[in-house]
């Protein structure tokens, strides 16, 4: 009954640990840690602890197939949890880097898409003449009505065909979106079959080169220039409005229209306005909005299945790092009842078999984040977003690697505790018995 | 077989670490059931309904209309045995986030999909009603929708002409069933008649998103496809034709090339899973040392003490694989439940149970290798001395 | 030798036959010879113990005498057949015939019951299930342990344990018993009850027991004795 008190008390104090661990920033474990090596260095047991841990750490060589277990296993579950987490970071950080809190889209009211929409010539013209809209020095409203269309083409290096976003844009397009840079030869010029392709859309898909005619539906088109960007246009051709809208066969509507803003401010002011307007049925938000909420429902997917998956992973990487620090308890059992023998008490003893399992932890995490770094950062994926492909760079940054450090930790820690406990609690006389 | 219980024995002798053991394996299995299920739930489809039947699409995009009017020309196509038509609707239904697939579809759609049980009052009642709608046992059960009701959905594209706005009214008049429980992702579908929305709807008419197309012979289904293509070639509708396995095949090899992610997965976790268990086998087998050089002894041969051994590893992993998998068979009904049927997987699938035994024994025999052969090269007496 | 000679029934010679036996280990670049060419009979019905210091050989002599070992040089044969020139497969399956072991630390399957333990060689027979279980249960009361037949290993004393491992050794009924050490590490009393229990395994059953001890008490049970010093026979003796 003791017993079961003791053991249900440490799976307390694991959770509730886990629990902080979790919410805890880096300098809040950098703290941790300088605390933790001011005790080692300054207290008797601290001192003992360390010795008692250099020994531990002397004989890992003779355990290496079981370190090397723990750290194998940890790294796994490091690689693949950072691995799912860049896909979804680098998937967010695409979908969302075109927002600014400076341009707005509007769409037809309850439309949540740009495809769901329809915009027809008036409204256009109301929107574009709306207040708040920043004008060029021509004092031309900057503002750029939009229309997307799916276009299949055939994929790269396979004989299958994807749907590429075609979007048709107005002049004022490439002000609105300043990130973005043409890399080779030259915009389109209006009223002509001339497309020019996004970097990523042109790694995706085959015959979008710089100077080539490419076939879209019946149509002959000349790509004519390459465009660079973060953002989700990275993944779509461009082509003069009109010129799209009458190939599609869609009149004189668009779907979208994008607004320089005179500041990030006015937006209050030119949501208002529209609204107030009895012409138009038509919602606007800023870019920055809607982005963030078309990215959400994917990137919220891949977050919790990451998490799931990683879950699991690290349940198993766990019990896996339990069994290997109980095996070397147990064969380390005569060394830690000798040491208690001679007068070390039970804390130094637990703590040197929880450090020595958090130091291969995080030898561990740092080998998974490592080899999941040189894999994947910049990975290039694609997934359908709508009818259209979307093509996005996982991103294993700073953050997601100290995520994954920080579960490494934790299976450390956890993986240490129980058994350190047994090694302190193994009654000497029968530890040295033993064998 | 006679030697199970030792195998058995040696298995819990240390019973803490194979339990330890067996929670990694199971933990493995857990995700190696989950994710191929995805993945057999979106490869599967209903590979066997959708043979003889093709779909046709314009070649310039999935979402681009194709003419009414084409319906006619390809049901002459030779080969064609009959022809359907529908249009994309996207409906929502209260919240922009209860999407509902929805599609207008032709009269004589269903009889095309012989997997869709719908009773024959429940068909007859829905011919004859024109804002009349059908929906899937578990789309109705998500909503609580019952026959009878009358439901407002919002088209995100279509505008009603009857109200002015988006809002759709639908009596629904049937629920459909699948006709094979592992097809339940059909019942998440709402589907109502073209005509109600060729007229109904204030942009256009007389425009068709895509052909379902039923051919005599699939073994024809190649040249019936090319003939349907010819029809509207060099027009400004050209077509694609498919069948509707290639059809489905292209549309989730899009939704994102997951293949390599989820192999990359499997191979960390199985890699890991590996190295976990070979180790704890080497630690048991290392400890039983003596145990076993008394069953050499004994008059065991060489090749009954690897087999021992052998099996203990495919044993352990076929148990902790079988928990494991079985655990998914548990979890997985419950999770589409949950996620009202917006998961798509609804089971552990033959297929992946095959995959799991099969992945279970192999990892068993690898984790079992080394051991078993020190174990049956031991030198008794070596052994038996402690050397 | 003249005396382990005379014991040998005329019509069907010793059971044991050892000639110019040597045994070489190579221990890295080392060679150690532990036996030099010993000759030696035993007779069928024998009780025989070998005595020595530790590192004279006793324990590879006996290692051979049970088929666990290959001798280097010299002839070996049990029963009339040459196990010197038998292969490790060929070795087992006699092994399984006709030689039961007992050794100094019982060696029990710890995860076994003692009837399962005593089980064991049976499964290397033909035996139905049911048989084995009988013959396991007829085993086991000979050694007087029927009441512990389910108890593990742990929950034996030592001497219990020495009996449940006697009771497996002469399960599959072999003609030869092989005990390395078999009371080393039991009490007084323990020692005693297994001995005896050897003693009339020997006289009842006629088997041939070889018992390798350094006590010379243990020895006192046994027929003959035979005294190994570095590898080669030195004197031998009658017991009382």
């Amino acid at each position: 009954m003791k017993r079961f008190l003791i053991n249900f008390g440490l799976v307390v104090l694991a959770v509730v640990a886990l629990a902080v661990w979790v919410r805890l920033p880096w300098f809040g474990a950098l703290i941790l840690a300088v605390l933790f090596a001011l005790w080692m260095a300054l207290t008797r047991s601290g001192r003992q602890a360390a010795s008692v841990t250099k020994v531990g750490i002397g004989t890992l060589r003779d355990r290496l197939g079981s370190s090397l277990v723990i750290v194998i296993g940890i790294a796994g579950v490091v690689g693949v949890l950072v691995a799912l987490l860049a896909m979804g970071e680098g998937l967010q950080a695409t979908l969302n880097s075109g927002g600014r809190n400076d341009t707005a889209i509007v769409l037809r009211g309850g439309a949540v898409s740009e495809s769901q929409s329809v915009l027809v010539r008036d409204d256009v013209d109301v929107i574009e003449q709306a207040a708040g809209v920043a004008r060029d020095a021509s004092g031309k409203p900057m503002a750029s009505a939009e229309l997307v269309v799916a276009a299949n083409l055939r994929l790269r290096n396979s004989q299958d065909e994807a749907a590429a976003q075609l979007r048709g844009v107005d002049d004022g397009a490439w002000a609105l979106r300043p990130d973005l840079k043409i890399v080779e030869g030259r915009k389109f010029r209006p009223g002509m079959r001339e497309l020019v392709v996004g970097e990523a859309a042109h790694r995706q898909f085959a015959g979008l080169d710089v100077g080539k005619d490419i076939k879209l539906g019946t149509q002959v088109w000349k790509v004519v220039g390459m465009f660079q960007s973060d953002g989700a246009w990275n993944s779509e051709l461009w082509a003069d409005r009109q010129t799209v809208a009458s190939a599609y066969r869609r009149g004189n509507s668009a779907e979208s229209v994008l607004v320089k803003l005179t500041g990030p401010s006015a937006f209050a002011q030119f949501k208002a306005m529209l609204a107030a307007d009895p012409r138009l049925k038509v919602e606007a938000s800023t870019t920055r909005d809607y982005f963030a909420k078309q990215s959400e429902g994917l990137s919220k997917i891949i977050r919790v299945v990451g998490l799931t998956v990683g879950i699991i992973m690290a349940i198993g990487a766990l019990f896996g790092a339990l069994n290997c620090m109980f095996a070397a308890v147990a064969s380390r059992a005569r060394e830690i009842a000798t040491l208690r023998a001679i007068g070390f008490r039970g804390t130094p003893v637990v703590v040197s078999v929880m450090l020595e399992t958090m130091l291969l932890a995080l030898v561990g995490g740092v080998l998974g984040a490592l080899i999941v770094w040189l894999i994947f950062n910049g990975y290039h994926a694609s997934t359908l977003s709508g009818f259209t492909q979307l093509m996005f760079q996982f991103k294993v940054g700073p953050d997601l690697i100290w995520t994954g450090l920080k579960w490494a930790l934790a299976i450390g820690f956890v993986g240490g505790l129980f058994p350190a406990v047994r090694a302190a609690r193994l009654p000497v006389t029968t530890a040295l018995r033993e064998l | 077989m006679k030697y199970f219980h030792l195998v058995w024995s040696a298995l819990f002798r240390r019973k803490t670490r194979t339990i330890l053991t067996l929670v990694s394996i199971i933990a493995a299995f857990l995700l190696f059931g989950l994710l191929d299920s995805v993945r057999v739930a979106f490869t599967a489809g209903n590979n066997v309904a959708g043979a003889g039947r093709l779909v046709v699409t314009s070649r310039m995009s999935m979402q681009q209309a194709l003419p009414e009017s084409l319906g006619a020309r390809i049901a002459n196509v030779p080969g064609v045995s009959s022809v359907a038509y529908a249009n994309w609707f996207a409906g929502v239904y209260q919240d922009p986030k209860n999407q509902v697939f929805s599609f207008a579809v032709s009269p004589d759609y269903l009889d095309l999909y012989p997997e869709i049980v719908l009773p024959a009052d429940q068909r007859a009642a829905w011919d004859r009603t024109r804002t009349g709608a059908i929906v899937g046992a578990a789309l109705a059960r998500r909503f609580g929708w019952k026959i009878g009701d009358k439901i407002p959905l919002q088209s995100t594209i279509w505008p009603s002409k009857s109200s002015g706005n988006n809002t759709w009214t639908f009596d629904i008049t049937g629920i459909f069933h699948a006709r094979d429980k592992k097809d339940a992702g059909n019942e998440q579908t709402l589907m109502f008649h073209w005509k109600y929305f060729d007229e109904n709807n204030q942009f256009g008419s007389g425009e068709v998103h895509w052909y379902v197309v039923k051919v005599a012979d699939p073994a024809h289904a190649d040249s019936v496809a090319s003939a349907i293509d010819a029809l509207s070639a060099n027009s400004d509708h050209e077509t694609r034709t498919q069948t509707e396995q290639a059809f489905q095949a292209s549309f989730i090899k899009q939704l994102i090339n997951i293949g390599f992610v989820v192999a990359a997965i499997m191979g960390a976790v199985f890699f890991t899973l590996l190295l976990l268990t070979g180790n704890t086998m080497m630690q048991a087998v290392r400890e039983r040392t003596s145990e076993l050089a008394v069953l050499k002894t004994i008059g065991f041969s060489g090749r009954a003490v690897l087999a021992m051994v052998l099996s203990e590893g495919v044993l352990m992993l076929l148990f902790g694989g079988l928990i494991g998998l079985g655990l998914v068979a548990v979890i997985v009904p419950g999770m589409a439940a949950a996620s009202g049927g917006m998961v798509p997987i609804h089971g552990v699938a033959g297929q992946t149970w095959a995959l799991g035994i099969g992945l279970m024994v192999v990892i068993g025999l690898i984790v079992g290798l080394v051991p078993a052969w020190r174990a049956m090269r031991l030198n008794i007496v070596d052994a038996l001395s402690g050397r | 030798m003249n005396a382990a000679v005379a014991e040998v029934k005329k019509d069907s010679g010793p059971l044991v036959e050892i000639r110019g036996l040597s045994k070489t280990y190579t221990r890295g670049k080392q060679k150690l010879e532990v036996l030099h060419h010993i000759d030696l009979d035993i007779a069928r019905g024998d009780f025989f113990a070998l005595m020595g210091p530790s590192g004279s050989g006793k324990t590879t002599l006996l290692n051979l005498i049970g088929g666990l070992d290959s001798p280097t040089d010299g002839s070996l044969s049990v029963d009339g057949k040459r196990i010197d020139r038998m292969g490790e497969g060929q070795l087992a399956r006699w092994r399984a015939g006709n030689v039961g072991f007992v050794f100094q630390f019982y060696n029990l399957m710890p995860a076994l019951s003692a009837q399962r333990n005593v089980e064991l060689p049976l499964l290397l027979t033909r035996l139905s299930g049911k048989q084995r279980k009988r013959n396991a249960a007829i085993a086991l009361q000979l050694v007087g342990l029927s009441d512990r037949a389910s108890h593990k290993p742990s929950e034996l004393s030592g001497g219990q344990q020495q009996r449940v491992a006697i009771a497996r050794a002469i399960v599959s009924d072999p003609t030869l018993l092989v005990c390395d050490e078999p009371t080393g590490d039991l009490d007084r009393q323990s020692a005693e009850d297994v001995l005896t229990l050897l003693q009339r395994l020997n006289r009842e059953h006629g088997k041939t027991v070889v018992m390798v001890t350094h006590d010379p008490k243990a020895a006192e049970y046994a027929s003959h004795t035979l005294h190994l010093d570095k590898g080669t026979l030195v004197e031998q003796s009658h017991a009382a």
